[in-house]
């Protein structure tokens, strides 16, 4: 164990390491978030691959210094590909005794510990459930890791003791001096953070000053601390060449849905009501008005989406958005988008279930929810993205399929995506596959609103166009006229016809493909949705082991792709890693009779990539 | 289409109003007078039909969508109010008007209808109300009084009834009016000005059910007792009603009380109607007694309050306008602010 203390030498070895996951952790209102974010902007401008995953508890500020408040954000960065946010941490930096005790299992033998003192006092210890006198930065039970303690408070106070700052005020930039020390640690460069805070406190030149500050305070404690250090250099990974930003998963299904709405001239009407992890979407939608976005914060899930919906008719793209229990409450409205075959994107953020479950926690039990959760037989499309940056594609995606085809289309992404963040080599608007829109004009024959073309799809007639007045519902509709009908057997036919409609649609997509391994195997390791980055992982590790394993991964959840059921007979076994009871195992059971092996996770949590690299391990035997 | 609308010149006239579907409410249902003036109204109010939208939920008074040639949306139960709010945000430039019903507006619909007067949507509400379900073939809905003996409520019910015009005015409503199914000409006037209104206009519309609710607003229609129990308020005319207009109110503070005019009161001294007045409507939405209770107030029809406010589209679209002047460069947002080239 080492305690830092006296600052004078300079003793620090440098060694180049090729990936690095770093866990910060604290009160959720320490800045931690704050802190992973910057950190995690700066090694991406160096062109380190990055990937991201913040951990935080329900309540906005839960008791200070309690198990229950403990905030976290993990960071996983390397000059190799990394496609998780890491399994284990290498450095686990912790606010106090709780952030301690809460993440001490995530972090690898012989990790680091970055501990502010001052987080480990009488007080604090107790808040964490310690017994009375034990503080296990002292009784030697951290003995097989690499503890550096500091007192932040105390470091941080000495910093800005001459700015003319009250103590509380003070005591907010400690996160910066934390952040310092480990830009020192990795040989960062500060200048994106001081940008950062120039930017963020425009209005109140003081508080760039006191960050800035502390901030180079942190560093310069890791410079001429005379205690043995090390110091590690992560270089760029070997991505693709081009031009990258950071992204957040709900950050880029706003931009995807924006996009789409450019580029096929439509407006966004966006209806929803505020829940936990989708609010994100709207708050970035809300910005861009300038995109000529209509947000609207409805008095509930259901307006939220019926409002979507009357802004389709009016020719809007209607999108609305929410998670597992508000999509519950969507599900009859959904319902009666599907029978007035308007386009309507409904995105669901899922998170764990049921009931209010664990809001700001991830899973993937939606699936059945999207695909059957409605009465009668109610066909959905669905999609799913993969990663965060892939929230832009699925969303954008999402936007095409519904206005091309007039039909509702969920987007399926989940709380690990949503707020993580990795690189995104982002598109040229020029670019972007183009989306076709029409609206229907009067001709010489009388107005048929459900008259379809090749994909079964209808004329888009909105109010304002002459000849087309006509009259829509959720009644059961004669094909072409749309004239109620309650005659059995067209009740039957219109049944088949919107199934058909839907199945159609997998003309329209791209085929999967086995990304990794062989196209021909004894094992595919299948995923849908935030596993892929596990998955990847996983399946890449186990090749390079020498195991013959494949990887496939699913983004169109209904239709299918076409190619899936041949892909899946080209191999032995088929194993599907989804974090809920086997929602998509049960799918392809149902699809293709192949009865694939699971591995279920339903903790809140993604997959490690070892939990799947052991269940590849055991297959492979 | 009919021949008439290719000439752009030419007034529409009611029966192009008309749809080519069989219209399916009961025989001696009040809607169906009440569908004859809305479709008689629609021509004269100076708006091109296919700018006309008829939006609803569920239920009888739902059904009406279809029989408008006009563009219409039937809806799911209680969510017209959302549907339309939805569709005038982003075309402000339509008529919007909404149909419900008493069980679909206020029970299954209540959050949205008292959202949608708040927002101020410029958005006509019809608000057909039999006091009780129909489509579900009879139990009472929200508006039912106690003590109705329905399908559901075989001893009476229990259930508080809403006074839909009074949580109308608490949901901040800026057009708020009464009518009734058997008075067109008064309901005709009354959806004239709903019209003209820019905002939320509700018009509350008595409308018997004679199947499952027959004569539930007799008092108020029959000749023998229309004129004792209603009060049709005007504009700067003082309320007066009674058989041969003998009867006036007149407010003493706060609290309105029957003068006899024929035995010396003056008329001088009685409530001068003023619908912009929120103090005096909200008095005028409490006439709500029921007919048998002595000394109860008569049922006040017209409109109770009007107030220019601000309509939510209208605020919407200005900050978007504003926006948009600003530009919007589709790659500058998805480059984002900070980049790296590798």
């Amino acid at each position: 164990m080492e305690t830092i203390e006296k600052k004078s030498a300079k003793n620090a070895e440098v060694k180049d390491a090729q990936s690095v996951v770093i866990l910060f952790a604290g009160d959720s209102g320490d800045g931690i978030q704050l802190t992973g974010s910057q950190f995690t902007n700066t090694a991406a401008l160096l062109g380190n691959d990055i990937s991201t995953f913040p951990n935080f508890p329900a309540e906005i500020r839960a008791p200070q210094g309690t198990l229950a408040g403990v905030s976290g954000f993990q960071l996983h960065f390397g000059s190799v590909n990394v496609y998780t946010a890491g399994d284990v941490c290498d450095v686990l930096v912790v606010m106090n005794a709780a952030a301690l005790k809460a993440n001490l299992k995530s972090l690898k033998k012989a990790g680091t510990i970055i501990a502010n003192s001052d987080g480990f006092d009488p007080k604090n210890l107790d808040l964490a459930k310690y017994p009375k006198g034990v503080n296990p930065l002292t009784d030697g039970s951290l003995e097989g890791y690499r503890v550096i303690t500091m007192d932040v408070t105390k470091l941080t106070r000495l910093c800005l003791a001459d700015s003319g700052m009250g103590t509380k005020d003070i005591d907010r930039s400690k996160n910066m001096f934390v952040l310092g020390f480990i830009y020192w640690m990795y040989n960062r460069d500060l200048n994106f953070t001081i940008e950062f805070l120039k930017e963020q406190f425009k209005k109140k030149p003081e508080l760039i000053d006191a960050n800035t500050k502390v901030l180079k305070a942190g560093y310069s404690f890791g410079d001429t601390t005379e205690t043995p250090m090390t110091r590690y250099n992560v270089k760029s990974a070997p991505m693709e060449k081009g031009t990258y930003r950071n992204i957040m998963g709900n950050q880029a299904a706003a931009l995807g849905l924006i996009a789409a709405a450019n580029k096929s001239g439509l407006k966004i009407f966006y209806g929803t009501y505020p829940i936990t992890p989708a609010s994100d979407i709207l708050h970035e939608l809300s910005k861009y008005k300038n995109f000529g976005v209509k947000t609207f914060q409805a008095e509930d899930e259901i307006a939220g989406i019926t409002s979507a919906i009357g802004a389709s008719f009016g020719g809007a793209l209607g999108i609305t958005a929410s998670s597992g229990p508000g999509i519950a409450l969507k599900g009859e409205a959904i319902g009666l988008a599907v029978m007035l075959e308007l386009p309507l994107v409904i995105i669901n953020v899922q998170r764990g279930g049921p009931s209010t479950g664990l809001p700001t926690k991830t899973e993937q039990a939606d699936l059945f929810q999207a695909l059957y959760g409605r009465n009668g037989e109610c066909p959905a499309v669905v999609v799913a993205a993969n990663s965060p940056s892939d929230c832009f594609t699925m969303a954008y995606e999402a936007c095409r399929i519904a206005v091309e085809h007039m039909i509702p289309v969920f987007l399926l992404t989940d709380g690990y995506i949503a707020n993580g963040s990795e690189p995104w080599r982002f598109p040229n608007a020029a670019d972007l596959k183009p989306i076709k829109v029409e609206f229907a004009k009067a001709g010489a024959e009388k107005f048929l609103p459900y008259k379809r073309d090749e994909k079964l799809s209808r004329p888009w007639a909105i109010p304002g166009t002459k000849g087309l007045e006509h009259r829509i519902g959720g009644i059961e509709k004669q094909n072409e006229t749309g004239n109620i009908s309650y005659d059995p057997e067209n009740h039957e036919f219109m049944v088949k016809l919107r199934q058909e409609k839907v199945d159609r649609i997998a003309n329209y997509i791209p085929e999967v493909k086995v990304e990794q391994g062989k196209e021909k195997g004894k094992l595919l390791v299948l995923g849908w949705g935030s596993t892929y980055g596990s998955i990847k992982t996983a399946v890449r590790d186990s090749l390079a082991a020498g195991i013959d394993v494949s990887q496939a991964h699913v983004k169109y959840m209904n239709p299918l792709p076409k190619n899936l059921g041949a892909i899946l007979k080209n191999f032995d076994k088929v194993l599907i890693p989804e974090m809920n009871m086997g929602q998509f195992a049960t799918v392809v059971r149902d699809r293709f009779m192949i009865d694939a092996i699971r591995l279920n996770k339903v903790q809140g949590m993604p997959f490690t990539a070892e939990e799947i690299i052991s269940k590849i391990k055991e297959l492979a035997k | 289409m009919s021949a008439e609308t290719t000439n752009p010149e030419a007034k529409l006239t009611a029966k192009e109003f008309v749809t080519d579907q069989d219209v399916r409410w009961c025989p001696g249902c009040g809607d169906y007078s009440i569908l004859k003036q809305v479709q008689s109204v629609m021509p004269e109010i100076g708006i091109k039909r296919e700018d006309i939208v008829f939006i609803s939920g569920i239920g009888c008074s739902s059904r009406f969508p279809y029989y408008m040639e006009t563009f219409g949306l039937h809806g799911i139960h209680g969510r017209a109010a959302a549907i339309s709010s939805g569709l005038k945000a982003v075309r402000p430039e339509l008529s919007v008007w909404m149909v419900t019903g008493d069980g679909d507006c206020l029970s299954i619909g209540g959050n949205h209808f008292i959202h949608l007067l708040r927002r101020n949507f410029d958005i006509k509400v019809l608000l057909f109300n039999n006091e009780i379900y129909g489509l579900t073939k009879g139990q009472y809905s929200p508006a039912s009084p106690l003590g109705k003996v329905t399908k559901s409520t075989p001893m009476g019910s229990v259930d508080h009834p809403f006074n839909p015009l009074a949580l109308a005015l608490g949901a901040d409503g800026t057009f708020i009016a009464r009518s009734m199914d058997r008075d067109p000409k008064h309901l005709r006037e009354i959806l004239m000005r709903a019209n003209k209104h820019r905002g939320t206009a509700l018009v509350e519309i008595y409308q018997n059910c004679n199947v499952f609710n027959d004569g539930a607003f007799e008092v108020f229609t029959e000749k023998s007792s229309k004129k004792m129990e209603t009060l049709f308020v005007e504009q700067g005319k003082p309320l007066i009603f009674g058989e041969n207009a003998d009867k006036g109110i007149k407010l003493d503070g706060f609290k309105p009380v029957i003068v006899d005019l024929a035995n010396g009161a003056s008329a001088n001294d009685l409530w001068i109607h003023d619908e912009t007045d929120a103090v005096k409507a909200s008095i005028l939405v409490r006439f709500f007694d029921k007919a048998d209770k002595p000394g109860h107030l008569p049922r006040p029809f017209g409109i109770f309050y009007t107030e220019d406010r601000f309509t939510y589209e209208d605020a919407l679209s200005a900050q978007v306008n504003e926006a948009m002047a600003k530009g919007a460069d589709l790659d500058a947002l998805l480059r984002g602010k900070n980049t790296w080239t590798i």
